[in-house]
């Protein structure tokens, strides 16, 4: 399975998801710059985390106007898998692949730190390796991580199994003290309603090993490797 | 040359925490009267020509796609025509 990595400037988790990939799961992976215009056949595209041009405006509001999110469009739109982690989710909202917005968090707060994230929905091809309603403890970092749409949409989400993940807390309720930025239904990430494109604030390439104190994250690369050799 | 202003502010129905921030110190500061703030942004640009319609027509179409997002923003154009120094 080949992947590819975007690199826009103010990246900084793409080299966190390119080792993952390449060193902990053995996977052929590509960084791909953001100017470029073709994605060279990658079965999956990782839109990566950080600062995409300073986040100016709104986060991902420049970003989505890069040459690569046309390849990136077109791979969504041909069932292709896109994962969109933190930053890579903003921009996946900004560019219409995924509906709402994520805005600055509730409490002005930046928040970094690792907390407990409900598996909403296991039988997708982000979480198959997971147990649903499974507690992953998951590193966060983000100022504007507020997930925040309309009620009809936030309905229709739940509605047809969008929401993967949701804060929570340890024993996994989600509750609006478990909610780190205020999004609304706390949550924390979702596909768009074919399934194969994910936006989520939660880092799993920074929870891939155990050495790093968890490993919490890897099972949803994992998944992406079972659907695609399935 | 023409001369443009959007300013660009969170819808009413959105919850705008900076606005609350802001707010919440006025009051801090003693001016009880002010009871609701809202933080958005300006943004000014000038353009070559003077042909007002035109610049309008183009210029929603960047401030719908680009300088807004109207999920959670709403925007306002305004045009004049700038002397040229």
């Amino acid at each position: 399975m080949r992947w590819a990595v975007i690199q826009f400037p103010g990246s900084n988790c793409d080299q966190d998801v390119f080792h993952v990939l390449k060193n902990v799961l053995a996977q052929e992976v590509d960084y791909v710059w953001h100017k470029d215009s073709s994605l060279s056949g990658a079965d999956a595209v990782v839109v990566p985390g950080g600062f995409s041009y300073g986040d100016y405006l709104r986060c991902g509001a420049i970003a989505r106007f890069s040459p690569i999110m046309s390849a990136v469009q077109e791979a969504a739109a041909q069932g292709r898998t896109v994962l969109g982690i933190c930053n890579g989710f903003q921009i996946l909202c900004e560019a219409g692949l995924l509906p709402g917005v994520l805005v600055r968090n509730a409490s002005l707060h930046f928040r970094c730190e690792t907390i407990p994230v409900r598996v909403e929905n296991a039988g997708s091809r982000f979480t198959s390796e997971y147990l649903a309603s499974q507690v992953l403890r998951l590193p966060i970092a983000h100022g504007e991580g507020h997930y925040v749409a309309d009620e009809a949409t936030l309905d229709a989400l739940f509605q047809n199994q969008q929401v993967l993940f949701t804060y929570c807390d340890a024993q996994g309720r989600t509750t609006p003290e478990a909610n780190p930025n205020g999004s609304q239904r706390n949550i924390a990430g979702i596909t768009n309603r074919a399934g194969n494109v994910l936006g989520l604030m939660p880092h799993p390439e920074r929870a891939s090993e155990k050495i790093l104190g968890s490993d919490d994250g890897q099972g949803l690369f994992a998944s992406i490797l079972l659907s695609v050799k399935s | 040359m023409i001369r443009a202003q959007v300013i660009v502010r969170p819808r009413q129905s959105i919850f705008d925490p900076q606005g609350d921030a802001v707010c919440r110190a006025i009051q801090h500061l003693g001016v009880s009267a002010v009871k609701q703030a809202h933080v958005g942004k300006c943004i000014e640009l000038e353009l070559e020509g003077d042909n007002l319609d035109q610049a309008r027509s183009q210029l929603e179409t960047i401030c719908k796609d680009l300088l807004s997002n109207p999920v959670i923003e709403d925007y306002v154009l305004t045009l004049q025509p700038a002397d040229q120094k």
